[in-house]
Formats: structure tokens, C-alpha cells, sequence
């Protein structure tokens, strides 16, 4: 290249410190953006590194999700049976859905499509002020106040017991579970409801017929991750639900939960310990189980966001 | 014309029922809607009620003495200021910088999918499992040891999910118009990102700080094994020092200190609330008055 020819190009090089300073923070966002993969993966492989080595020695996946026997202590024959441990965790769960589910569907369909004005804006500032409230709190709750009422009125010895963990446990999913229905319900196009009223429906005719099976993907979504959450929530379990290795008869019998057992024990291990790696093991099956009821909440969830742009004009 | 013809858009009986259905509906749902928030104003009054007595400024600034049943909170409460500082000043610069790619620079491929699918799993994981995770990574493999160190840094990874959805959703609420002006005046990427988008995006990009302040302090699993102690009279020094906790702090006296009087944990447990719920209505009194005086 002459050198006249050279210097033309270097006119037209607009490279100049601003380019650079771009070229340098489209690296930086990208680290950044890329991050949330690095951490979630960092999570799976620290808890894998502990966990597996558990898993290939000492494992034996008939006792662990067939016995209750859960010692881990026992000098001579520690036994890692979790099932009782898994039972206590879907008791809790299940009923804290059955106590949620209707409760914050009604509310999003309340604050949604009924409530208007200062309202629904003052309901949705309570509701997001209920999902802000600590999961220790909770836990405090269960154990000094719904503790002794559940005493109370059901004559029964114990109040710390699926019951309590449960209903706790639903007050506290409920919030989440409402704004995110709500959102769903939201995300149905105006015109839906305007095309059914135009056509004499009451409101309540055009929630259910018209607005609750459009969004009928965004509900299940809501209702799985509410799932997620009870199922991962640790403190209330940990406090409310009496922790002790059980298989329940009743909402009345104590129970104890995987994810109470791991806050419970981990402190007293010795790091590197077959204890110490079998809880990292119960956390191995808490992060597949959450990572699969997250992954099949974003389907369903893509799912109605793609219909919906089909639909669009 | 005379007056015997019916009105036309008079209702017919079974409009009449109709109408009685969707009153009834109403009413059943707003009840339902009641019964899910009366619990927690009662709760919140009883809170007040047993606890309010406690509090005092001695209880905010005495260290808890004879085995924690008496005494006030003051580690637990500066110990919980260095964990949501050190956890923010780690979270924040990842957070923004993952929404700004996500809002300004992902296109919409494999990439960017598996970016939000990460995202709501770290929102979505156990704490303990967060808590697992901080013991395996830094307090073990990166030699942090417990400290407020690890302990914040557990907590960033966990919350960092509410910092990028928030700021990822007020660079979006800036209009796309902003940006094409600037572009077309020959500005790079980075200049219209530093000088409009993020100048407009700051207040809310402000509410979703202050909201993962309220979400950081409140949280107990995932700082248990990883920095909070359970009983430490002294302000810690350092970041590489154990501390108290506010939440661990509550979880302590209500399940390990059988002899605390009965009124201390209420105490704990309302000053604990009072922060997390004080900082969610900041949240959402900025937001409220931000959306008030938007100029678009």
C-alpha cells in the first residue's frame, strides 16, 4: 500500500477513544450478562463437587429414598435414609398449596378485573409488602403465635406440625403466586374482554369464559412457581414444622423437611465428612427438583408469549 | 308511541340473574382476597403490640449481654449493615451490566434464552441450596473462610436476579426514539447507553436497589454457615471478620434461648420487619412518585 493510499484509510478510521471506550464496555455488559450462566452453573458444580462424591461411594438410592431412617450421626451404622425427609417436604408444600392456590387466584382475579382505582393500587401495594416480609419472620410466627393457637384450638399436644409450617408456609407463597397470575391476566388483550362484553357478557362471564382460559398457561405457570417456592423455603419448615423425622398420619403430626434438615446439621459437621457431603447430596435433589419446576414455568410461560405475538396484528 | 313498549335495552330476568352471579362472585373473591391480607395486618399489630414495648433507643445500641436474654441488638444491626453493603457493592455493577446487555445489546438467540432461564433459576433456587453453594465456593474452595466476605458475597449472587429484572425493566421503559435521536448524531452505543438511556433509566434502576437492600436483609439461610454468628458481642472490623445478623439474630433467641424473655423476640422480630418493610415503601414510594413526573 503507497503511502497516500494509507493515509486515506486512516481518514476514514473513525477509531477514536470513543470507539474504544464502546468496544470495552460491550466486552464488560457481556461478561456481565453471561454472569447469571457462570453463577447458576458455579452453583450446580460447587454442590456437585461435594455432593457426587457422596453420591458414587457411600449412596445407596434404595435406602436413601426408601428408608426414614435418617443417622447421620450414628457411630457405627449412620444410614442416609431421606424419605421421610421428602415426605415431611411434600406434606408442607402440598398443603401450603392447597391453602394458597385458591386464595391467590381469587386475588388476582379480584385486583385484576374487579378491583378499579385506589383499590386495586392499594391492594397491590399490600400484596407486594406480604412477599417482602423475611422468611424468618414467617418462621417466628409459626413457632410463638400459630404455634400456641393451633394448641388451642385443636386440643392437641403440639402446634409445631404440618399445619402450622403449611398454613405459614401458604401465607407466604400466596403473594407471589397472586402478582404473578395477575400479570398473566394482564397480559390478556383488551380487545378479548371488549369483543365478549360487546356481546352482552357480565364481567364475571368474561373472566371465566373469556379471560381465565386465555391465561390459562400463565396460571399454571404461577401455580408451579409458587410450588418452587414452598419447596425451597427453608426457615418456616426449619421452625414450624417441629423437625422431627416422621412419616405424618395427619396435618397434626410433626414433620421435617430437606431443606431444614440441610440449615439444621450442616453447622455441625466436619467439612469432607460423609455427613457433610449427603447434605450437599439433599441439596443436589433440591436444585433438580426447583431447576425442573422453574424450566417447565419458563415453557408454559414462552409458551403463551409466542400465541400472543402470533396474534398480533 | 304510546308508554306500553318495552325500554330496548331494558335487562331480562335472566340478565337479572346473571348480574346477581357476578355480585356474588365479587363478593366471594374480595372476601377470599381479605382473608389473604387480614392475617398479616394482625400478625404486623401483634408484632407491634408485644414488641413495641421493647424498643428502646438502649435496646438499639447495647450489644445483647447475659446469654442474649437481655440486652439490646446493636451487633446484630450493624452487622447486618455491612452484610447488604459489602453484598451490594458486589451485585450491583454485575446486575446493571447484565441488564444494560440484556435490555441493549442481546439479540434474541439461544444465548439470551439460556441468560433468562439462569436468571429466574437463581431467583428461583432454595436459599440453603445458595447457602450450600457459599460454603462450597467461598468459604472452602476461594479460602474466604466464614466471614462477611462470603457471607455478602452469597448474598449478591442470590439476589442479583432482583437487580437486573428491575433494571432491565426501566432501561426498557426508556423510548426507543431516545435512542435512535442520539445514535443519529453519530453517538456510539456506549455514549447513548451513558448520556440518555441510564441518565433516564436511574430512578427506577434506584427502586430495584432499594429493593434488594430489603430482600438482602432479611435473608437467614444463606448466610447461617457462610458469616453470621450466633452470639459475637463485638461491631466486626473487617470484611474478613464473623458478625451478628439481624435475621439470624431473630432465629437464635426464638429457637436457642429457651430463657429469653418472652417480649425479646417480638422485639427483634418488629425491628427486623420495620427495616425490610421500611425500605420495600421507599421502593415503592419512588417508583409511584417517579411514574407521577415521567416526561414521556
Amino acid at each position: 500500500m503507497n503511502p497516500q493510499a494509507l493515509a486515506r484509510s486512516r481518514d476514514f478510521d473513525h477509531r477514536g477513544r470513543a470507539w474504544y471506550a464502546d468496544r470495552a464496555v460491550t466486552v464488560f455488559v457481556f461478561i456481565g450478562g453471561t454472569s447469571a450462566i457462570l453463577f447458576i452453573g458455579g452453583i450446580f458444580a460447587f454442590i456437585a463437587r461435594e455432593g457426587l462424591g457422596f453420591v458414587f461411594t457411600e449412596f445407596d438410592a434404595g435406602e436413601f429414598f426408601g428408608s426414614i431412617a435418617w443417622r447421620p450421626t450414628s457411630a457405627l451404622d449412620a444410614t442416609y435414609g431421606a424419605l421421610a425427609l421428602i415426605v415431611g417436604t411434600a406434606s408442607i408444600t402440598g398443603l401450603a398449596m392447597v391453602v394458597s392456590i385458591p386464595f391467590s387466584l381469587a386475588a388476582a382475579v379480584f385486583i385484576g378485573e374487579f378491583a378499579r382505582g385506589r383499590v386495586r393500587e392499594t391492594l397491590k401495594v399490600l400484596v407486594e409488602l406480604l412477599a417482602a416480609i423475611p422468611s424468618v419472620v414467617w418462621g417466628f410466627i409459626g413457632f410463638s403465635i400459630m404455634n400456641s393457637l393451633i394448641i388451642d384450638i385443636f386440643d392437641v399436644p403440639i402446634g409445631l406440625n404440618v399445619l402450622n409450617a403449611g398454613i405459614i408456609l401458604g401465607l407466604m407463597a400466596a403473594p407471589i403466586m397472586t402478582t404473578i397470575a395477575e400479570d398473566a391476566l394482564k397480559a390478556v388483550p383488551d380487545g378479548y374482554r371488549e369483543a365478549a362484553e360487546a356481546l352482552g357478557a357480565t364481567r364475571w362471564q368474561v373472566i371465566r369464559k373469556v379471560v381465565i382460559p386465555a391465561a390459562k398457561n400463565g396460571l399454571v405457570a404461577a401455580v408451579l412457581l409458587g410450588v418452587g417456592r414452598g419447596f425451597g423455603e427453608t426457615m418456616v419448615v426449619l421452625m414450624a414444622s417441629g423437625h422431627s423425622i416422621n412419616l405424618p398420619d395427619s396435618v397434626f403430626d410433626s414433620v421435617r423437611a430437606l431443606t431444614a434438615t440441610i440449615a439444621a446439621e450442616l453447622g455441625e459437621t466436619a467439612v469432607g465428612s460423609d455427613h457433610f457431603r449427603a447434605l450437599f447430596t439433599l441439596g443436589i435433589l433440591l436444585f433438580l427438583v426447583t431447576f425442573a419446576i422453574n424450566l417447565a414455568a419458563d415453557i408454559i410461560m414462552r409458551g403463551i408469549r409466542r400465541k400472543g405475538e402470533r396474534g398480533r396484528p | 308511541m304510546t308508554g306500553t313498549a318495552a325500554p330496548l335495552f331494558a335487562g331480562t330476568s335472566l340478565n337479572a340473574r346473571d348480574r346477581k352471579i357476578e355480585w356474588l362472585v365479587r363478593a366471594l373473591l374480595g372476601l377470599m382476597t381479605a382473608l389473604l391480607i387480614l392475617p398479616v395486618v394482625i400478625i404486623m399489630a401483634l408484632l407491634v403490640v408485644e414488641g413495641g414495648p421493647v424498643i428502646s433507643w438502649e435496646f438499639l445500641t447495647t450489644p445483647p449481654v447475659d446469654g442474649m436474654t437481655a440486652g439490646g441488638i446493636l451487633p446484630a444491626l450493624v452487622g447486618t449493615v455491612w452484610l447488604v453493603v459489602v453484598a451490594l457493592i458486589a451485585s450491583v455493577p454485575v446486575g446493571v451490566a447484565a441488564a444494560v446487555y440484556l435490555s441493549e445489546y442481546a439479540p434474541d438467540n439461544w444465548l439470551t434464552r439460556a441468560i433468562n432461564l439462569a436468571i429466574i433459576n437463581l431467583a428461583g433456587v432454595p436459599s440453603i441450596v445458595h447457602a450450600l453453594f457459599g460454603v462450597g465456593a467461598f468459604v472452602l474452595f476461594f479460602r474466604f473462610g466464614t466471614s462477611i466476605l462470603a457471607a455478602s458475597l452469597t448474598l449478591a449472587v442470590m439476589t442479583l436476579p432482583v437487580v437486573i429484572v428491575s433494571t432491565r425493566e426501566s432501561l426498557q421503559a426508556v423510548p426507543r426514539a431516545f435512542r435512535e435521536a442520539c445514535w443519529n448524531m453519530g453517538a456510539t452505543r456506549w455514549q447513548t447507553i451513558r448520556r440518555i438511556v441510564l441518565p433516564n433509566a436511574l430512578s427506577g434502576i434506584l427502586t430495584g436497589i432499594i429493593l434488594e437492600v430489603s430482600r438482602t436483609s432479611g435473608e437467614t439461610a444463606p448466610i447461617m454457615f457462610t458469616g453470621a454468628a450466633f452470639f459475637l458481642p463485638f461491631l466486626p472490623q473487617g470484611v474478613l471478620d464473623q458478625t451478628m445478623a439481624m435475621s439470624l439474630h431473630l432465629f437464635v433467641i426464638t429457637t436457642q434461648v429457651p430463657d429469653a424473655p418472652e417480649a425479646l423476640p417480638f422485639g427483634v422480630a418488629l425491628v427486623l420487619i420495620s427495616m425490610v418493610l421500611a425500605m420495600n415503601a421507599l421502593s415503592i414510594a419512588f417508583r409511584v412518585y417517579v411514574r407521577g413526573r415521567k416526561k414521556w
